[in-house]
């Protein structure tokens, strides 16, 4: 329990990254329940768009197995890409998912005013209370998008099993094709660019809650009861 | 004359509510000595609660200076009022403000990562504060598996985490009882005298002005009376019953 030297003062004030990353996880593992229902509005936003790009690529590619071989039940169909419907409906859900996240993450904030003021007595920065509230929802973005991208590929291919049979799985568009006109981008990277994606958005939805969280005055955790 | 630890000079703090401007403080003017365990009294709205603020480095006055280990907190930048809060300040509070998600080595250990120590010195201080407070044997439990009084002391443990020549104490017994009181203000106090930290403390609680060397009223934004402890006379009573 040494004592400062007295008179002097610096400004080296730190949280390392991995701790930040540490003490995030930690928060969102403890209110795993909340957690899960932030993390469901992006797992359905991302679901929906990925399901809608997979099945587009599926259509496209079973098409184009389609000329090289005599499958008929196919014939009648001609892949028109993503309709304008289909991309107004992707863009409502990924901006419901935003406003949800936003929603959840003020709410968040306003439960935890005094954990925040409690920080900031303690030395904490503004930006390191950005941070933990950043990356608390990057987590749940990336775990949301992850599991939504896999349910709409599921999703995807069962619909693709449906109406193409077991043909679809020798011609199933895994891998990207970038040298067609138009390019073909492949399951695995629509997987990739949902997550991604799931996780910007995420993000996007607690900027304005963490920057709330952050200039709160640490003087209010004096004042809030428990 | 021990050195003047924190020095308010005519502060005045003004709220704005609505088109009505609320003085809450009017012109305080306070020295609070090096080692000295003070104890700020006065009624709901006297404007203690804001005095202590500004006395913590958590509010800036309207007007007037306070000056903290000879840093006058207006001309600082936020990053080195967060040093301040760090380093130089250690705060206790009435309802504890634990991190909940945070074992109590984690919440004693929190100022400690702000202050830039090792992850092994980190768990080694933050063991012995906890041991020194009587929580050796509970450093991985979770405030809510702690008891009010155990809670006030993994507190008290991480207010000490950096070293502060100042801690203040915001009604520190007002959630427990009057045994478990007694423990921490006496737990207080000894520290205080180990140390050699100055106490600054906000109380209605008779037993923690027992302890206290000097007595500050606060009324109506001013600093109405100041009197030392053997100025008065306290007469606690105990609590039998063990």
């Amino acid at each position: 329990m040494e004592q400062q030297t007295r008179g002097t003062i610096g400004q080296q004030i730190e949280l390392p990254f991995m701790e930040s990353v540490r003490i995030s996880f930690q928060s969102l593992m403890i209110r795993f329940g909340r957690s899960v229902i932030t993390t469901a509005g992006i797992t359905l936003g991302i679901a929906f768009l990925v399901s809608v790009l997979v099945n587009n690529e599926v259509s496209v590619a079973m098409k184009e197995s389609g000329s090289k071989q005599e499958i008929t039940t196919f014939e009648a169909e001609e892949p028109k890409g993503i309709s304008m419907k289909d991309k107004w409906l992707i863009i409502m859900s990924l901006i419901v998912c935003v406003v949800g996240i936003a929603n959840s993450m003020l709410m968040a904030v306003t439960e935890r005013f005094q954990e925040i003021g409690t920080m900031k007595c303690l030395g904490a920065l503004d930006r390191f209370v950005v941070r933990l509230f950043l990356l608390e929802s990057g987590f749940q973005g990336l775990a949301g998008a992850l599991i939504g991208a896999l349910i709409g590929c599921l999703g995807s291919l069962l619909l693709g099993l449906k109406d193409y049979g077991l043909d679809l799985f020798f011609y199933f568009p895994m891998l990207p094709v970038l040298n067609e006109q138009p390019a073909r981008f492949g399951v695995l990277l629509i997987i990739l660019a949902g997550c991604v994606l799931g996780m910007i958005l995420s993000v996007i939805g607690a900027a304005f809650p963490a920057w709330r969280a952050a200039k709160l005055p640490p003087a209010e955790a004096m004042r809030t009861e428990v | 004359m021990a050195d003047v630890v924190v020095k308010t000079e005519k502060v005045v703090k003004e709220y704005r509510m609505g088109t009505n401007v609320l003085r809450a403080l009017d012109g305080i003017d306070l020295e609070i000595y090096s080692g000295e365990y003070i104890s700020l009294m006065g009624p709901s709205g006297s404007g203690k609660s804001t005095l202590f603020n500004m006395i913590g480095a958590l509010d800036l006055p309207t007007a007037g200076r306070v000056f903290i280990d000879g840093q006058d907190m207006g001309r600082l930048s936020q990053s080195q009022i967060a040093w301040f809060r760090c380093h130089r300040v250690g705060y206790i509070f009435q309802s504890y403000n634990l991190l909940h998600v945070m074992t109590a080595l984690e919440n004693v250990t929190l100022p400690m990562i702000f202050a830039g120590l090792s992850t092994s010195e980190r768990r080694d201080k933050g063991a012995e504060l906890l041991d020194r407070v009587g929580l050796g044997e509970r450093i991985h439990h979770r405030p809510d598996e702690l008891s009010g009084g155990q809670r006030q002391r993994v507190a008290i443990a991480r207010a000490f985490a950096n070293g502060p020549s100042i801690i203040l104490a915001d009604e520190p017994t007002a959630n427990l009882d009057t045994v478990i009181g007694r423990e921490i203000i006496d737990l207080i106090k000894q520290l205080n005298v180990d140390q050699g930290v100055t106490v600054i403390s906000a109380t209605h609680d008779l037993k923690m002005l027992d302890v206290s060397d000097r007595i500050v009223d606060i009324r109506d934004g001013l600093v109405e009376r100041i009197r030392n402890r053997d100025e008065i006379e306290i007469q606690v009573g105990e609590v039998g019953g063990h």
